[in-house]
C-alpha cells in the first residue's frame, strides 16, 4: 500500500500558466483515480442581457451544446456518451460556467468538444426552438416551486432596481422574444479568451494537461470581445418590506427572509461566513435549525445561507413550512435574528464552527470536482495560491468581536426583506 | 475490479466490511440496518423513515444537541437515509476522528431515548417533509403510480409514510419498531478509508460485540400477485405542465436479469448510476432521448431502475412538451419498445453501455464516502460480491438476451401508466 502525500493545493503543486490570448489555466495532478475533471468560466453572464431579452446569456450557453461546424447535437453528444463523459454550459449572473469529466483516456475528446463548442457554434434553428421549448418548461415548473419563487421574489425586493434583481433565466416572454441573430450576436461579442479561466485535476501531468489546452485554445481570438458593464450602486433596505408569491395548490409554503451581505473580498467575509454557521448551518442548522425545526417542529428545512460574490451578496433564512404557520415562522426567525444581533456568538460557539471549518476541508477537497472547484475559487477571488494551506490561520483569526460587528453591519431585524411562495 | 477487502462477522452477527483507501486522510463509516418501508404494515407506514429521524434526537450518552455538534466540530459529514429495505447511518470524518462516529452508532444501535415530546416535535417535522414533498407533481404521481402498482407488496406506499399513519403513531411504535430492527445481527457495517483494518477491526469488536444479539426480525411475506392487464391512472394538481410516469415490473437485483435489464435500461434512457455521491451522466443519444426529445413529444425523459430485494419497478418518467398530448407520447414510446423487442441491438451498443458503466464507476471511486457506501449498499440486496462482479457481469450480457428481456419485461399488460394532468393555476 503507498501512502499518498496528503497536502492541500498549494503554491508548489498547482500548475499554473497563462496564455498569450488571455486564457488561464491551472492544473493539479491526481492519480487515485483514473478519471478527470475539467472546469471554468467565463466572465460574462446575465448581467449583459437586455431587460426585454432576459435569459439570452443562459439560452447561449446552453445552445453551444447544440451544434457546431463540425458536430451536429447527436454526433456532440455521441462522442461524449459513447464513452461515459459529460460536458456542458451553465450561466449565472456574472459568469459563464464550462464543466466536463471522462475516463482520463478521453480527456483530449472533453477539449477538443470545449474548443468546438466555445468557438464554432452553429446555433442550428431546429435546435434552438427545441431548446427554447426545454426553458419555457422549465419556466413554467419554476413558476411552481415554491422555493424557486420565495428566493426569486426575494431577489427581487432585495434588490430591487439593481441588476441582481433579475432571474438569470429570463421569464416566459423574454426568453420567446430571443432571435437567432440575438444569439449569434451575443457569441460574437462576447465570447473571447480573455477572462477565462480554466482548470483541469485528474490523472493527467499538469503540464501536460496545460500544453493540451494551449494546443487547442490557444490560437483563439475576438477582437470584437466586450467586457461586462460596471454594477450600479446597491442600496440597503431602509424598511422591512414582505411580499408574497401566490402559487394555488400547494400544501407547503416557502420563506425566504434576510436582507444583503459582504462581497466575497470584503475583509469581513470570513467573519459572516463563520457567524452564519452559527446562526444558520451548524450541526442540525444551527441556531435557526434549532428554534424552527427541533423546538417548534415546524419545518423539516429551516436553515440560513450567505452568498457572497463579485457584487453585494445576500445572507438570509430558508424555511419551509405548512402555509398555516407562515407567520409563527418568520416571527422565531426574526427573534432570532434579533438575537443574533443583539447578543451575537459565545467563544464556544465561535470555536466550533472554526473547528469547523477546518475540519472538513479535506472532504471538500478530495474528489476531482472538489479541486477544481478551489482552483477557480482562487483564481475568481484572487485567494493567493496557498489560499487553502492559510485557511485554517484565516478562519481561527477570527474573533466573536468581528463576528457581532460583522452581524451588526449587515443585518438589521427591523429592515428585513420577507419573502413567502405558497398557497 | 481486483481490490481486497476485509469482511467478517462479529459474535453477535453484525457484519463488517472494511477497505482501506490511503488517499486522502478521510474515514467513511456506515451503518446499515435491513429495514425500510418494505417491513411497514397499514397502520404504520413511515414508521422506519421516522424512527430514522429519532435516531437523532439522542441517548444519555449523546444528547440531541451534543450529538449533532460533536461531529460538525471535528469536521464530519453526517446524514442518515430510509428506503425500501434498508436504513443507513453514515459519518464521514477526518482520519483521525472517526473514533466519535464509531461510539456515536454503537451508542444509538442501543440507547436511544424516543423521549414523548422528542416524539411530538418531531411528528410535525417529518409531516411538513411529507408537505414538501407534496408540493411536487413527480411526487404525487409517483405515490399513485407505486399504489397501483403493489396492493399486497409493501413497497405499495411511499417511504415517507401516509399521512394518516403520520398523525396516529404513537411513541411506543416506534420504540418497538426501533427495538425490533436495530439490533446487530440485522445490521451491516462498512468503513472506508485512511485506516489498517486490523486496527479497526479491534476497535469496532470492542465497541460493537457487547452490544447483545436480537430476535431474528419477522418480515412480512406478501408477495406482490401477477398483474392482469395495463393499469392506466391520472394525478390531477396544479400547475401548467403534464408529466408521465410508466412503471415495468423489474426483477429483483440478485436475478439473472438484472444485469441484461441494466443494459435494457442504458439504451434506452442512458445509464442509471449506482453511485449515491458521484453522479453520472447525460442521456441524449439514448434511444428514448432520440424518439421523444428529439421529436418534440417531451421535453425530457429518464429511466430508472433500482435494486431491490423483491421486485420492484422500473420506471420511465417524462415531461411532455406543451404542444402534445400525453397519448402521442405513450404511441411513441410503445413503438421505440417495439423496435427495441423486435429488432436485435447491435454488439457495439452493449459495448458502448458498458464503458459507460465503467467511466460512472471511476467517478464514483474518487469519493471515500461513495466507496463506503458501495460496500453496504450491496449487501442489502446481494453481497458485495455483486458489486465487485458488476462490470463483469454487464459485460457478459449478450444481444439476444437483451432482446430477451426487453421482449419479457416490457409487456403492457404488467405495467402502470400514469398522467399528471395540470389544472392551470387552479387550486
Amino acid at each position: 500500500m503507498t501512502f499518498i502525500k496528503h497536502s492541500l493545493p498549494g503554491a508548489d503543486d498547482i500548475y499554473r500558466v497563462v496564455l498569450p490570448n488571455g486564457i488561464t489555466v491551472l492544473s493539479r495532478a491526481n492519480f487515485n483515480s483514473p478519471s478527470v475533471v475539467i472546469s471554468g468560466y467565463l466572465t460574462i453572464g446575465g448581467l449583459l442581457d437586455p431587460d426585454e431579452k432576459l435569459g439570452l446569456a443562459d439560452f447561449v450557453s446552453s445552445a453551444l451544446m447544440r451544434g457546431t461546424e463540425r458536430r451536429d447535437f447527436q454526433k456532440l453528444y455521441d462522442e461524449l456518451e459513447s464513452v461515459g463523459a459529460s460536458f456542458g454550459y451553465n450561466s449565472g449572473t456574472h459568469y459563464v460556467s464550462l464543466g466536463g469529466r471522462s475516463l482520463v483516456e478521453d480527456l483530449p475528446l472533453l477539449l477538443d468538444v470545449m474548443a468546438d463548442t466555445l468557438q464554432n457554434p452553429v446555433f442550428p434553428e431546429g435546435q434552438v426552438e427545441k431548446l427554447r421549448a426545454q426553458m419555457l418548461t422549465g419556466l413554467a415548473i419554476r413558476g411552481q416551486d415554491t422555493s424557486d419563487m420565495a428566493s426569486l421574489t426575494f431577489d427581487q425586493v432585495l434588490y430591487d432596481g439593481h441588476p441582481y434583481s433579475r432571474p438569470d433565466e429570463g421569464w416566459p416572454e423574454t426568453v420567446q422574444a430571443i432571435t437567432l441573430d440575438d444569439l449569434t450576436e451575443f457569441h460574437r461579442k462576447y465570447f473571447g479568451p480573455r477572462g477565462v479561466v480554466i482548470s483541469i485535476v485528474g490523472a493527467v501531468e499538469p503540464e501536460k494537461a496545460v500544453g493540451e489546452v494551449d494546443r487547442i485554445l490557444g490560437g483563439w481570438q475576438n477582437e470584437a470581445q466586450d467586457d461586462a458593464p460596471a454594477l450600479p450602486e446597491f442600496k440597503p433596505p431602509t424598511k422591512t418590506n414582505k411580499k408574497h408569491y401566490s402559487i394555488a395548490g400547494k400544501s407547503q409554503s416557502d420563506i425566504v427572509m434576510g436582507t444583503y451581505g459582504p462581497k466575497r473580498n470584503d475583509p469581513e467575509f470570513m467573519s459572516a461566513s463563520l457567524g452564519n454557521n452559527i446562526l444558520g448551518q451548524f450541526g442540525l442548522m444551527g441556531r435557526i435549525g434549532d428554534v424552527v425545526r427541533e423546538k417548534s417542529g415546524l419545518a423539516y428545512y429551516a436553515y440560513s445561507s450567505l452568498n457572497a460574490g463579485i457584487g453585494p451578496g445576500a445572507w438570509y433564512v430558508s424555511a419551509g413550512v405548512n402555509p398555516a404557520n407562515v407567520e409563527k415562522a418568520t416571527d422565531l426567525i426574526t427573534q432570532e435574528l434579533k438575537r443574533y444581533v443583539d447578543e451575537g456568538v459565545t467563544k464556544e460557539e465561535l470555536t466550533d464552527s472554526q473547528t469547523h471549518f477546518v475540519g472538513r476541508l479535506p472532504l471538500s477537497l478530495e474528489s476531482n470536482g472538489g479541486v477544481a472547484g478551489a482552483l477557480l475559487n482562487i483564481e475568481r477571488f484572487d485567494l493567493g495560491m496557498d489560499y487553502y494551506r492559510q485557511y485554517p490561520d484565516l478562519v481561527k483569526a477570527v474573533r466573536v468581536d468581528d463576528v457581532r460587528e460583522t452581524a451588526r453591519k449587515y443585518i438589521d431585524p427591523k429592515r428585513l426583506v420577507i419573502t413567502t411562495a405558497g398557497p | 475490479m481486483t481490490e481486497t477487502i476485509t469482511q467478517t462477522t462479529l459474535s453477535n452477527g453484525m457484519k463488517v466490511l472494511l477497505k482501506e483507501i490511503h488517499t486522502a486522510p478521510l474515514i467513511s463509516s456506515w451503518v446499515w440496518y435491513r429495514v425500510g418501508s418494505r417491513d411497514e404494515v397499514n397502520g404504520r407506514t413511515g414508521i422506519s423513515h421516522w424512527v430514522e429521524h429519532m435516531q437523532f434526537k439522542g441517548t444519555p450518552q449523546f444528547p440531541a444537541n451534543v450529538l449533532d455538534k460533536a461531529i460538525s466540530r471535528e469536521g464530519g459529514m453526517w446524514n442518515a437515509f430510509t428506503y425500501l429495505d434498508w436504513t443507513t447511518y453514515f459519518e464521514t470524518m477526518p482520519a483521525d476522528k472517526i473514533d466519535l462516529g464509531l461510539r456515536l452508532e454503537a451508542d444509538r444501535m442501543v440507547n436511544s431515548v424516543f423521549d414523548e415530546e422528542e416524539v411530538a416535535s418531531e411528528r410535525t417535522v417529518v409531516i411538513s417533509e411529507r408537505e414538501g414533498n407534496e408540493n411536487e407533481p413527480y411526487f404525487q404521481l409517483g405515490e399513485a403510480v407505486r399504489s397501483a402498482a403493489f396492493r399486497v407488496h409493501a413497497y405499495h406506499h411511499e417511504v415517507i409514510g401516509d399521512m394518516a399513519d403520520l398523525r396516529s403513531m404513537t411513541r411506543d411504535d416506534l420504540f418497538n419498531h426501533y427495538k425490533t430492527y436495530y439490533v446487530p445481527n440485522n445490521a451491516v457495517m462498512a468503513v472506508a478509508g485512511d485506516f489498517e483494518a486490523d486496527k479497526m477491526l479491534s476497535r469496532i469488536k470492542e465497541l460493537y460485540e457487547p452490544i447483545q444479539a436480537g430476535g431474528e426480525p419477522q418480515r412480512l411475506a406478501r408477495k406482490e400477485p401477477e398483474q392482469k392487464g395495463e393499469v392506466r391512472l391520472s394525478v390531477e394538481g396544479p400547475g401548467e405542465t403534464t408529466y408521465v410516469q410508466v412503471c415495468y415490473r423489474f426483477p429483483n437485483a440478485s436475478h439473472p436479469d438484472f444485469f441484461p435489464l441494466s443494459v435494457l435500461d442504458s439504451l434506452l434512457a442512458g445509464p442509471s448510476s449506482l453511485n449515491m455521491f458521484g453522479g453520472g451522466i447525460s442521456n441524449k443519444t439514448s434511444r428514448l432521448y432520440r424518439a421523444l426529445v428529439e421529436k418534440e413529444l417531451t421535453v425530457s425523459i429518464r429511466g430508472g431502475a433500482q435494486a431491490t430485494i423483491d421486485p420492484f419497478l422500473y420506471t420511465i418518467s417524462m415531461t411532455i412538451h406543451p404542444q402534445r398530448k400525453p397519448e402521442e407520447t405513450l404511441s411513441a414510446l410503445d413503438d421505440e419498445i417495439k423496435r427495441i423487442q423486435d429488432e436485435i441491438v447491435s454488439e457495439n451498443e452493449v459495448a458502448r453501455a458498458i464503458k459507460q458503466a465503467r467511466a460512472i464507476f471511476a467517478y464514483g471511486s474518487e469519493n471515500i464516502t461513495n466507496q463506503g457506501f458501495w460496500m453496504g449498499y450491496a449487501e442489502m440486496f446481494a453481497d458485495y460480491n455483486w458489486f465487485l462482479n458488476y462490470l463483469e457481469n454487464l459485460a457478459a450480457v449478450t444481444p439476444t438476451e437483451v432482446q430477451r428481456v426487453a421482449q419479457q419485461y416490457l409487456q403492457p399488460k404488467s405495467r402502470v401508466v400514469g398522467t399528471y394532468i395540470p389544472n392551470g393555476g387552479e387550486a
